[in-house]
């Protein structure tokens, strides 16, 4: 079952001057699938995620997620498909600094509104629990180290129980250790809770790792 | 929209930057005092200038105008003509109004009136010893005056109803009677313009605390005036009308007016210079606080942008995880309403604060004004405007900051 198809991307920069980043780039991904986007920098694949993500909408082609057509919805509605249906982590982290660990975690699941504030305060701890840091819930998300961030940022991107979870170099900034953790808790979540996850990321170990590997080189995809 | 999730976001914004709250919040603060503080006291200065002279002022005055501008003769004789009258003067004309005492009585009738008191006023000169002083005598029936002007509160020293049993009594203004250096008791000349001399009697002294009364009015029986006038008992030249309601005076003058055919003259525009006054203090106190209130906006304004640029990688990540653009909008809106809300009640309750002790503060304004502390008045009405002006500055500071935010591209900040 497809759960993303992207039909003839085609994308430009026009600072400094018009130059064609993604060229006609087309692809689907399947539920389930642990996919990573490889390539050079400046190979166009994380400008290729954040249009995946919805986040640009500066594009040309179709896009479609879980069986609805993305292109040309306006910004609010992206943004509540997103919360829906989509989790993030990205490079830095990006935790909410005067925040708690807990709170960072159950604001997406505040804002859909689908459950009680209790019960979302007990799904963010099985989150936690799941990416092992139930036990910082409490601390101010600032007080952590890197790898601890990003692993709670997973739990924050798992809260929803998205469809698809993206990453931008989600291990770009970690140690080896925390980059297997990391790995660890995404191929569970792939392949336990048939969640989709593309990321994109430059370590060769993390991508030989994954279901599929999509490599990209000039805007295009040369090998998927 | 879930507002509940905003709220909760801002309120964590605000307490991890207390003292930047503090400082906003101070601004409004200030702004929203100073307010209160002008607006009770030139409020408070107003309303006491105005009863004062309304006080001794009554609500319509009804008089006979003694005016040169008069058709002549030959106009009238001949109006077609090209007439040329030079140096017109006035006709020789009684300054009373005909059937005085029967229009006191027909508008007395009225419920909307509260007292009517005929009138006849004459310039005179006091003499004790060789100077005279110039004054004004106003024979009076000192009752009905007492209903318009509440005389008997007023008198000072010897009594009012001393008038009654003393057909050659005078009542005399405080600053008049200082002037002369006469009490109660003592005995003094007056001269009217035509020369006639009566000796009368000082029975009781009165202040109203305005000085273009004390310094010149006296109070006798009409019968005495009119005696010293050589006038019949029917010679009435004011009539002052009191309303129970004082705005539906200057209706109420025109009414008159239209149906006596004599001139009438309302409150407001007997005291016309006080009025302007009114205006021009209360035009200051907007500009005044208008002013405070935009440099408080501003205040408001840098800060929650400057709060807005601190947080963009906050607002990339609230977008990111799905709020919309009216989520940031509401956060930090939110953000401005608490500061612009405990801010203006702060400043409402320093505003009240000062204005109290305003109004406990001796102030000496000599004979002018009979006032002992400034006065204040404190009314609900304008603490509620101070609240929604408070608040609406605060939310037009707030929103364009908040809109700036909500606009901000998730894509360029996530990418670094």
């Amino acid at each position: 079952m497809k759960v993303l198809s992207a039909s003839h991307i085609n994308k430009y920069f026009y600072e400094p001057e018009k130059f064609q980043v993604l060229k006609n780039i087309s692809f689907e991904v399947r539920k389930g699938e642990f996919l990573s986007l490889v390539g050079k920098s400046g190979c166009g694949k994380s400008t290729l995620l954040y249009i995946l993500s919805t986040m640009d909408t500066d594009y040309e082609g179709i896009l479609e997620m879980n069986g609805e057509k993305l292109t040309g919805k306006t910004q609010d509605q992206l943004a509540a498909f997103r919360n829906e249906h989509l989790g993030f982590v990205f490079q830095f982290h990006f935790l909410l600094p005067e925040f708690t660990v807990l709170q960072n975690v159950m604001l997406p699941a505040l804002k859909l509104g689908k459950y009680s504030a209790k019960e979302v305060e007990e799904r963010a701890y099985q989150k936690l629990k799941l990416v092992d840091m139930d036990g910082h819930a409490l601390k101010q998300s600032s007080k952590l180290s890197g790898g601890q961030q990003q692993r709670v940022a997973i739990a924050r991107a798992l809260i929803n129980d998205p469809t698809i979870i993206m990453g931008d170099e989600p291990t770009g900034n970690l140690d080896k250790k925390n980059s297997e953790i990391v790995f660890n808790i995404f191929k569970q979540i792939a392949h336990e809770n048939h969640q989709t996850i593309i990321t994109v990321t430059h370590d060769p170990d993390f991508a030989k790792g994954c279901d599929r590997i999509i490599e990209m080189s000039d805007g295009q995809i040369i090998k998927s | 929209m879930n507002i509940q999730i905003s709220l909760q976001i801002a309120k964590t914004h605000l307490l991890t930057k207390k003292k930047q709250t503090l400082i906003a919040m101070l601004g409004v603060t200030f702004g929203i005092a100073m307010f209160i503080v002008m607006i009770s006291f030139i409020k408070g200065v107003n309303k006491f200038l105005e009863d004062s002279a309304l006080d001794a002022t009554p609500h319509v005055r009804i008089y006979k105008e003694i005016t040169s501008n008069h058709p002549s003769l030959i106009e009238e004789a001949n109006p077609k003509a090209f007439n040329v009258i030079h140096h017109q003067l006035p006709k020789n004309e009684l300054a009373n109004i005909k059937n005085g005492l029967q229009i006191v009585a027909n508008i007395e009738k009225d419920p909307a009136v509260l007292g009517v008191s005929p009138q006849i006023g004459s310039q005179v000169f006091f003499n004790k010893g060789p100077i005279p002083v110039a004054g004004q005598i106003a024979g009076v029936d000192i009752l009905k005056e007492d209903k318009l002007y509440s005389i008997k509160r007023r008198v000072k020293s010897g009594s009012m109803e001393a008038l009654l049993s003393n057909p050659n009594g005078i009542l005399m203004g405080t600053i008049l009677a200082r002037n002369l250096n006469v009490k109660v008791g003592d005995k003094l000349t007056i001269t009217t313009p035509t020369g006639n001399l009566k000796l009368v009697k000082v029975v009781g002294i009165y202040g109203f605390g305005i000085q273009t009364v004390d310094g010149v009015r006296c109070y006798a029986n009409m019968s005495m005036v009119q005696e010293i006038l050589q006038k019949d008992k029917s010679y009435v030249t004011d009539i002052h009308i009191k309303m129970k309601d004082s705005q539906a005076a200057i209706d109420y003058a025109k009414v008159l007016k239209n149906q006596y055919r004599y001139q009438t003259q309302d409150w407001a525009e007997a005291n016309s210079a006080f009025m302007t006054g009114d205006k021009i203090r209360n035009a200051m106190v907007i500009i005044v606080s208008i002013t405070l209130l935009v440099v408080a906006g501003f205040g408001i304004y840098n800060i929650m942008n400057m709060n807005v640029i601190n947080k963009m990688k906050d607002i990339a990540i609230l977008k990111a995880t799905g709020f919309a653009g009216k989520d940031i909008v509401a956060v930090f809106l939110i953000q401005s309403i608490i500061i612009g809300v405990l801010g203006a009640c702060l400043g409402l309750l320093i505003g009240f604060s000062l204005s109290y002790l305003l109004s406990i503060t001796p102030f000496d304004a000599g004979d002018f004004l009979a006032v002992k502390t400034f006065p204040v008045i404190f009314n609900i009405k304008y603490y509620i405007m101070g609240l929604a002006f408070g608040v609406i500055t605060t939310i037009l500071a707030g929103y364009m900051p908040a809109r700036k935010a909500s606009k901000i591209d998730p894509v360029a900040i996530l990418r670094g």
